[in-house]
Formats: structure tokens, sequence, C-alpha cells
């Protein structure tokens, strides 16, 4: 009843193509960032804020960064973890080195050592697809986790071969490091956040993103029409790393405070990509979606038993999280292959027709 | 200069000077790699027939491993629990059959790779819940598989061959002659074959494709099965191995992802090169380059010959 689109006509080419037509999708987007600046952080507790929103918000800019690779540009990677570690640990480097600069630079700057590194371990990208690639990507997810243990340089020559996250201020507050409040950090990692998915958005419903799109659903065909095969691959895996590489410096900087090589193995590149399949693969509404769902479902699960006062061992429990978070992918590969973001397109089909099938 | 002698020269030279580490070097290459060749194996099977990428087959190692050990535990004897367990793997492929292949029949693959990923988590989950999560040791004993190993003079000096190595290398070619023999010779291995090609072209000559994937996840259960008796007698049981299993992937490249002599002649490739470019090599550039030097193999290969030594050539249509 509410999300009808009767009555709003489009008069010009532009507004035609606007990314959301309808007025009820802009009131919404309104009312989603109101709450997230403002009600958000004044509401929720800081162990919420720390635990369950800030990962939710870095994830999800890591899976847009694989998305963009995967999702629409079709070359499956598994090198995410690496990618991120890259920006982490190109962040500690800099402000270590140069304290006196605004701790952004450094993670911008970082996410563009990340974005020279994909495009390094992208360059085999032309010459082979699909599983293929995969295990190239694995091949620099290894390299990379191994660098970060083996190349004391990286982090300083620090006894315990960790990073440990010096405190940095952005006007006058300390938004990184110990001190830092998590009300800040969220609202950092949160304006990042939208800053880069906003620019994502114009990215890939621009020419390049069409580029992309060509690519992923048939690279001959692609090359037929004058699309430069080479440069569109490396550019994705440039944009892709990017992403990843901020991704991962938020991560460590603006979430944990500390990490070390094992933070970024194998098992981080697959989260990322179950986020990508769940969330819906070229879609970013869905990488928010997917990675809300997959870090979201073990905190409830973990909070569940309690809740409703079931006496279950915690080893028990986080055995079953593994079954049930297991289960679930599957369900809902079978249900909706398309992920979450086909699943919410249908419910506003249906609420577009609604109370009428048709 | 120094340092390109340090990487063309020396190496070799320690080789020349002490064959006898040398021969010992690649013996353990070989028997590293008939293990990988192992779980490309179960890989390359399930490739062959479904098409699907089986990202669980290292953790079907485990599993199958773990069942028998944990029923062994329980008091039943070696043999009766290696039945016991090669039922629960028919009970495996039956479920992953009817709750997993046959409701995303026609999905993309990366759908079904991601299925394969939920199918992980869930026996992890399943395992650790039932087996618990710590290390086991396997019971080499009771299956009466050798131990001890034969030490032979040669070249100046002693190699070690582990008796159990030698056993995996023997029951792995038997494995892979089996295999061959049921892949060429017989019906289901027309079939399965058929299926590989086409998926409707099979069924429409009445191939069922149901016991097709049956057998085949059967088969994958079973090589899993001897791969976990056989790496967990030399090391452990433990859920690490799942990652090691990873290596299976450039194993496959090398080999080529549709055949079964491809998956041994590049499992021993991998085997050897990677403990060859440890040992030599390695301290050079700090140790522990086994962890990726498979993979870097696997890339300089893959952009000269991308289908791999026996693959099937690529060929793409538009």
């Amino acid at each position: 009843m509410l999300y009808r689109e009767a009555g709003q006509f489009k008069s010009s080419y532009v507004s035609d193509m606007a990314i959301f037509p309808l007025r009820q999708d802009r009131v919404g987007l309104a009312v989603i960032l109101f709450f997230a600046f403002v009600v958000m952080p004044l509401s929720m507790s800081s162990f919420t804020l720390n635990s369950l929103m800030i990962p939710i918000l870095v994830f999800s800019l890591a899976t847009i960064g694989l998305n963009i690779l995967t999702g629409y540009t079709g070359l499956i990677s598994l090198g995410t973890g690496g990618f991120m570690g890259v920006g982490a640990y190109a962040t500690y480097k800099l402000t270590t080195v140069m304290p006196e600069i605004n701790i952004i630079v450094p993670i911008l700057v970082s996410g563009l050592i990340a974005a020279a590194v994909g495009v390094l371990f992208g360059l085999p990208s032309l010459r082979i697809k699909g599983f293929y690639l995969a295990v190239a990507t694995l091949a620099a997810q290894f390299f990379l986790s191994w660098c970060f243990i083996r190349v004391p340089w990286l982090y300083n020559y620090n006894v315990s071969a960790a990073i440990e996250v010096p405190t940095r201020t952005l006007l006058g507050v300390p938004i990184t490091g110990p001190n830092a409040s998590p009300v800040t950090r969220y609202y950092v990692v949160l304006t990042i956040v939208v800053a880069m998915t906003w620019f994502a958005s114009n990215l890939v419903h621009g020419r390049i993103g069409r580029m992309w799109m060509a690519v992923r659903d048939m690279d001959i065909a692609a090359e037929l029409i004058g699309i430069r095969l080479y440069q569109t691959k490396l550019l994705a895996f440039a944009v892709s790393s990017f992403y990843c590489g901020v991704a991962g410096a938020l991560m460590v900087f603006l979430w944990l405070g500390a990490a070390e090589f094992e933070s970024f193995n194998i098992n981080e590149s697959f989260l990322i990509l179950f986020m990508v399949i769940i969330g819906g693969l070229g879609s970013l509404i869905g990488s928010f979606m997917g990675a809300a769902f997959i870090w979201g479902l073990p905190v409830l699960l973990r909070a569940a038993p309690e809740t409703f006062g079931i006496p279950i061992h915690s080893a028990t429990v986080e055995h079953l999280q593994f079954m049930i978070v297991g289960a679930l992918i599957i369900f809902f590969l079978i249900v909706e292959p398309h992920g979450l973001a086909r699943l919410w397109q249908l419910v506003k089909q249906k609420l577009r027709v609604w109370p009428y099938p048709y | 200069m120094d340092l390109l002698y340090q990487i063309f020269v020396n190496p070799f030279g320690q080789m020349v000077a002490a064959p006898d580490l040398l021969v010992q070097t690649l013996w353990e290459g070989l028997v590293s790699g008939v293990l990988y060749a192992l779980i490309a194996l179960g890989f390359v099977l399930i490739f062959k027939a479904s098409g699907v990428f089986n990202f669980a087959q290292g953790i079907m190692v485990v599993f199958a491993a773990l069942t028998l050990i944990g029923l062994h535990q329980k008091g039943v004897p070696a043999f009766v629990a290696l039945i016991l367990t090669i039922l629960v793997m028919l009970a495996l492929a039956y479920a992953v059959e009817r709750l997993v292949l046959k409701p995303l029949v026609n999905q993309p693959d990366i759908i079904l790779f991601m299925a394969t990923f939920g199918l992980t988590y869930f026996l992890i989950g399943l395992g650790q819940l039932m087996f618990g999560g710590e290390p086991k040791v396997m019971i080499t004993n009771e299956l009466y598989l050798p131990k001890g190993s034969f030490d032979i003079k040669m070249l100046g000096g002693f190699v070690a061959l582990q008796k159990i190595d030698i056993a995996a290398a023997i029951i792995a070619s038997i494995m892979v002659a089996t295999l061959a023999i049921f892949f060429q010779r017989t019906r289901i291995g027309r079939a399965l074959r058929a299926v590989a090609d086409s998926h409707k072209a099979a069924l429409s000559v009445g191939i069922s494709l149901e016991q097709i994937w049956v057998v085949v996840w059967f088969t994958a259960g079973i090589v899993a099965l001897a791969t976990g008796i056989m790496w967990g007698a030399r090391s452990q049981v433990e859920f690490s191995l799942q990652i090691i299993a990873l290596k299976a992937l450039p194993v496959l490249i090398l080999g080529g992802f549709t055949s079964i002599p491809g998956a041994i002649v590049g499992g021993i490739i991998i085997g050897v090169g990677e403990k060859l470019g440890e040992f030599y090599w390695g301290p050079l550039i700090g140790s522990g380059i086994e962890s990726w030097l498979a993979y870097v193999i696997a890339l300089v290969f893959l952009l000269f010959r991308p289908q791999g030594l026996f693959g099937d050539r690529i060929i793409e249509r538009i």
C-alpha cells in the first residue's frame, strides 16, 4: 500500500535512469542513513557497536570489494584475506614511519598499495579463468600470509610478530588505539564505508561497471565489441583490492586494535566469499545483507541458548553453530541461488502489487 | 653476484656433495606427493562425474578418519569399524545427493561450489560435536599397517624409507589402477563419463543421474577414507588437515581437472618440487616456503599450459 509508484512520473532521462527511481526508496535510504548515523550510536551499547556494527560495516566494505571482482567482473578470487592484510600492514608501516600524518591518509594510501599488489596477482587473469584463477589467487593468499610472518620489516621487528595499533587522533579526538571510544570509531568507519559505497555505486552504474559486466557475461563477446579485456580485468582487480585493502586497514585500526598474520588467513577469504554469495553476486545492497547475515548469525546463535534458558556447553554451541551455518548456506542456495539481494527484490515486487498477486 | 651464486650454483653443489640427502628429500617429496594425489583423486572423481568442484573433499578425509577412530574408541573391533565407516560414507553420499545436489540441479558451477562449502562447515561442526576437536592418533597397529623403516645403505650414506610410506604408495597405485579400470571397462564407468560429458544427453539415453552421483560420492568417500588412514598414520588426524587438502588444487592444475593419471603425476611433481624447494632454496629467503611454493609452481605452469598435463583441451565457443 505504501510502496506504490503510482503518480510518480519520470519527465527526464536522468530521472528515468536514477539508481533509486522511486520516492519510497529514496526515503527509505534516508531513514536507514538517519538510523545508522544518529539512532544506532545513541541507543546501542558500546559492546554491540564494537562486536556487531563495526565488524559488519568493515566486512561489508570487503564484500563490496570482492563483489566488484567476482560479482561484477566474474573473476573468482580466494585472495581477499591477503589483500586485506596488505592494507593493514601498509597502514601500520606508513603510520609508524610518519606518525604526524592524519591516519585517514595512510589508510587510503595503503588501499592504493593493496591495489598495486592486486594488479600484480591479477596479471594471470587474462590467460586463465574460473577455478584456475581461483587457485592462482590462492597463491596470492598463501604467499602474502607467509610474508606477514616471515618479513619482520613489515611489523617493525616486533618480538610478538604482531602489529599493535598506536593512538592516532582526528581533529583532536583519538580514533584509533586503546583510547578511542567505540562510538567515535563507529562514526569513522561508517563515514568511510558510506563514502566508498557511494563511489562504488557510481562506478558500477557507469561505463566502467558496464564494461565489467560485459566481461563477466562473456569475455570473448566483450572483446569483440571493443572492450580491452586486459585493462578491464586489471582495473577490476585494482579497484577490488583497493576496497579490500581499506577494509583490512579499518579492521585492524578501528576494530581489532591488533593483528597478526593469522588474522588474514585463508578462512578470512572464504568468509568474505560466503558473504558475497549469500548476499548476492553483483549487488551492492547484497554485500551489506550478506555481511550482516554471516556475521550476525553466529552472534545470534551464541546468544540464543542463554535467552531461552537452555543449558548447553559453550563448546557445543560453537560446534552447533558450524553445523547451522553450513546447513543454512545450503538451504539458502537451494531456495534462492541469487542471494538475499534477489529475495529483497522479490519482496519489493510483491509489495508493489499487493494485495493483488498480479 | 653472490645472490646468483646462492640461487643457481650452491644448491646443486649441495645436491652433488650429499647424494644420500638428495635421495631422502626426493623420497619424502614422492610420498607427500602421493598423499596430495590421493586427495586430488577424490576431487577429480567428483568433478568428472558431476562437474562439481568439491571443496568438501578435505573435510571428508578428516571426517572419515575421525569416524574410524571414534568407532574404534567406542570398543568396535578395527575391521568392523572400517566397514562401518565405509557404510557411513555411503550414507553421506546418499544424503549429499538427496539434500544438496538434487535440489541444485542445473545451477551454475559457482553455486554448487558454494554448496560444498556449506557441506564443509556442516561436517566440521558434526565432526567436532561427535568426536571432539582435539587431534587423534590413527589406529595403525589394529589395522596391521607396518611401522618402522628400512635403512638402505647407498651413495655413501643412509636413506630411511618409512614402511608406512611404502604402504601408502602401494595402496595409492592399487586404487588408481582399480579406478582407471572401473572408469574404462565397466558399465557404470561408461555411464560416469557420459554424465561428465553432458547431463542432459546422459539422461536422454536412460542413465540415472541420481545413481551415478551416489556412486561417485561414495567412491570419493572411500578414497577419502584411504587418504585419512594414510595421512593419519604419518602424523595425526586433526581438522587443520582440511587446509592442507587445498594443496590438491595446484596438483589438479598440473594434472588437469579431468584426468586420473594426471592427478597422480601432478601430485608427485608438486610433492617433490615442494620438498626440494624447501630443503635447498628455502634457507635463502626464510623457511616455510612450502606453504605457497606449490601454488606458485601451479601458477607458472598455468601460464604455459592452462589445461594441465593431461587435461582435455579447453575450447571456447561463442
